[in-house]
């Protein structure tokens, strides 16, 4: 056990998650307290012990599948066999009894049985017959080949693509309606059963289905079917395991952490996960920006304090005590290239700026292409981010010629409408890739601000070896700004952060 | 390092979390049964994280309840400091030991004490102010002690917590070391407005609660809320469930579920229809644009 722990703690150090020694020997500990049969107990007991943020999980997730999964009796994989054993006997054998009779044995099954299946197993949540369905499914339908150093993710998609669940989806949801607008009278006698599945509607009059038993119902196959994609992912990772080995396929599966997901390169769900990681961020953002003026500055007299620091005088106040002054609200103005260069970091811009500023009343946001246009009163009035994402790429007034980046006369349009309103509280973040177009830079203007404002400080979404080249002049911008930082992920992000001191 | 002697375990096993806990209406399931036990075996803090109103601090409540330990907490805001989260020097009342001391001077009644037993006399346990950390280190009687909100804590106040969380001990440089007697079930909590530090996540054990499983959430409400039906329930626990799938400010938390299932059982409907859901929505939700944008979606759920 030791041996596969410390196999496990090394795969999630090569994922990025910061284990230490001492967090190794309380999993060690840990496990020496519970029954080791008991998979999920130990499941939790690493997480407990191992993983402390909840960004990590689903790192851990994975890699607990691929070096646990392999050890339980029923997850031993047949030669050669189209399903494999459970070690009582074959799948089929089980599923047989459950699924409707097959005359050649289930591992020849048609399309259309699997798709029959699938619909029941769906409509009924009969969780042990979709287990099922996913090993048959992807038996069917992944074509694994032995040896191919691919990911899951492309067998998954394949035997996704097979099953049509948008399709499944639409079908259940019409037999649902039918069937409620049909019965007359309450369900027969084999109801209890039946519509054990289906709790929405158990003990409901007759009738047409309402809106929202119908959106619960929806939301009810929703669930199942994701259950059903976990199922799937599941036996494809077990029959790679099987066929590479954990290692391996740690390796290939390894994906990385929410915090170093590029943003010109994140996907939709790892978009969403950013969003819940900014929030954190902004406030700590925020009280960076103000925390020098808090330690520079004294509050009024904390008599009880000065009393107590007294006693070391015998009773006289040598040393007078202050509070603290009350943190200051932070100015921060934020100038954002939203062009097409940088359109995904744009989008992650975009909420960013709606974290800062849902934060903080003081918070100004532009926008630019090669026209600029303030967007604080948007993102104000904007009940969600989609909502003020979707506001600003309709209503902000950006494009001036032709719509590609031009910092110089966004910038100086920027100084001559807004420049005399920035004064010594205001912090400047610029955010942008400095691709210029060949324009004329008008570094002045950041000269301008920086000697205007508290702080100006440069965020570029490309990697630093991209600095300079092409018609990017981020160089002569970054000469008068506090600093300019490579800002290609959220962890970079936070380093920025931690830098304000 | 002499820590603290561990003492007796307090449970026999997860099952037996899991069924105490449910005894004071706590609904635990298993990682959270089992987190709290290895905190048990394993003499450690758990920090437990996760979304507002999803039974954090709840759990160390129940926790002490069904141990029958009494609850010291700590609760966590910007500013705390040491004097109020470990000790403090009862200073008003060294004052007047001093003052006491002068006036039998000037009586000349008895002769003045030295500068050193006077020393020993003003920081001794008599004129030291426990605070809860402190509090709950020094406690003879078995207690829970419940950090609560450690995200607002600043980043170097939470230092002050390790000494007392890794090694159960508090130093008092006038007093020395004060050694716990037993080791207290510790909880820490945290809305997770930002990260806590390595050194502080590093000496706990983690868990995430987020909102429940519908089948947890329903089994919640079923307890929790007397006379509720069992249809009511599932619908309940159905609805809910929709709603955090929207994009919502705030979702519903599970206190904000049971209110509303409470608030349906008063008004005697058995069965929620949108019309109900929607002239009830202010009790689960907060802001009015959420309840704009949840009412038109439970509408118009059909479109799609």
């Amino acid at each position: 056990m030791l041996e596969v722990l410390t196999g496990f703690v090394a795969e999630l150090r090569r994922a990025g998650l910061p284990v230490s020694v001492a967090e190794e020997a309380d999993a060690a500990e840990a496990i020496g307290h519970l029954p080791l049969e008991d998979r999920q107990a130990i499941k939790f007991a690493l997480g407990a012990t191992l993983v402390k943020s909840a960004n990590h999980w689903r790192a851990f997730d994975t890699a607990f599948e691929i070096y646990f999964s392999m050890r339980g009796p029923q997850f031993s994989v047949g030669q050669g066999d189209a399903l494999p054993g459970t070690g009582m006997g074959p799948v089929p054998g089980e599923a047989e009894g459950r699924v409707p009779p097959s005359p050649d044995g289930a591992g020849e099954l048609t399309p259309e049985q699997i798709a029959a299946l699938l619909f029941r197993a769906l409509r009924d949540g009969d969780q042990v017959l979709l287990g099922a369905v996913a090993r048959l499914a992807v038996a069917r339908y992944s074509a694994m080949e032995s040896g191919r150093p691919v990911g899951g993710t492309y067998y998954l998609y394949r035997t996704l693509r097979n099953l049509d669940l948008e399709g499944v989806l639409a079908r259940l949801v019409a037999e649902a309606r039918a069937r409620a607008g049909d019965e007359v009278g309450p369900p027969d006698a084999r109801a209890e059963g039946e519509l054990s599945g289906r709790p929405v509607l158990r003990g409901r009059r007759p009738g047409r289905l309402t809106a929202l038993e119908e959106r619960l119902l929806e939301d009810e196959y929703h669930a199942r079917i994701e259950e059903l994609k976990k199922e799937i992912e599941a036996e494809i990772r077990r029959r790679l395991v099987a066929d590479r080995g954990a290692e391996a396929l740690a390796r290939s599966l390894r994906r990385p952490l929410p915090s170093e997901v590029e943003f010109m390169h994140a996907t939709r769900d790892e978009l969403v996960a950013m969003r819940k990681a900014i929030q954190p961020l902004t406030r700590k953002l925020a009280t960076r920006l103000a925390r020098k003026r808090r330690h520079l500055r004294r509050g009024a007299l904390d008599f009880r304090s000065t009393m107590r620091h007294s006693l070391s005088y015998g009773g006289v106040p040598v040393e007078p005590r202050f509070k603290h002054p009350r943190q200051a609200k932070p100015e921060i103005w934020v100038v954002a290239d939203i062009s097409g260069s940088v359109a995904a970091f744009a989008r992650f811009t975009l909420h960013l700026v709606y974290a800062i500023a849902s934060q903080f009343s003081k918070v100004r946001s532009f926008v630019f292409v090669d026209g600029i246009d303030e967007v604080t009163g948007i993102f104000d009035r904007s009940e969600t981010v989609a909502e003020a994402v979707q506001r600003v790429n309709l209503e902000a007034d950006v494009l001036w010629v032709d719509g590609h980046s031009d910092y110089g006369h966004a910038l100086t349009v920027f100084y001559e409408r807004w420049g005399h309103e920035i004064g010594p509280k205001a912090s400047i973040l610029l955010l942008g890739d400095a691709r210029n177009n060949y324009h004329a830079s008008q570094a002045w203007v950041v000269r301008e601000l920086r000697r205007r404002a508290r702080k100006v400080f440069w965020l570029n979404p490309e990697p630093r070896s991209y600095w300079g080249s092409g018609d990017s002049i981020i160089e002569e911008y970054a000469q008068y700004c506090d600093a300019a930082y490579e800002c290609r992920n959220l962890r970079q992000l936070e380093a920025f952060v931690d830098h304000l001191t | 390092m002499a820590v603290a002697d561990r003492g007796e375990p307090r449970f026999g096993s997860v099952e037996q979390v899991r069924e105490g806990l449910a005894t004071v209406g706590y609904l635990a399931d298993d990682g959270l049964a089992g987190v709290v036990y290895l905190a048990d075996r394993l003499a450690k803090p758990v920090l437990v994280e996760g979304p507002a109103g999803t039974g954090k601090t709840e759990l160390a409540k129940s926790t002490a309840c069904f141990l029958g330990a009494r609850l010291v907490r700590l609760q966590c805001y910007e500013g705390l400091d040491e004097a109020k989260a470990l000790y403090e020097w009862n200073y008003k009342k060294q004052l007047l030991r001093i003052q006491v001391e002068r006036g039998a001077q000037d009586i000349g009644g008895t002769r003045p004490l030295g500068w050193e037993s006077l020393e020993e006399d003003l920081f001794s346990e008599e004129f030291l102010l426990t605070r809860p950390l402190l509090e709950a280190i020094r406690a003879t009687d078995p207690v829970v002690l419940l950090v609560d909100e450690v995200d607002r804590l600043e980043i170097e106040t939470e230092a002050l917590l390790l000494e007392v969380l890794s090694d159960y001990q508090v130093s008092i440089p006038e007093l020395g070391t004060i050694r716990a007697n037993q080791i207290p079930l510790v909880f820490l909590t945290s809305n997770n407005t930002r990260d806590l530090s390595e050194a502080l996540k590093r000496r706990c054990l983690y868990l995430h609660l987020d909102y429940p499983s519908l089948e947890r959430e329903r089994a919640i409400v079923l307890t929790k809320v007397p006379g509720v039906t069992d249809q009511l329930a599932d619908q309940v626990a159905r609805i809910v469930r929709s709603l955090r799938s929207l994009e919502l400010k705030k979702h519903p938390s599970i206190s904000e579920t049971i209110d509303w299932a409470r608030t349906l059982v008063l008004l005697g409907i058995e069965s929620v229809d949108s019309e109900t859901a929607r002239a009830t929505l202010h009790i689960l939700l907060k802001h009015r644009s959420d309840i704009e944008v949840a009412a038109k979606e439970l509408a118009a759920a059909a479109g799609h």
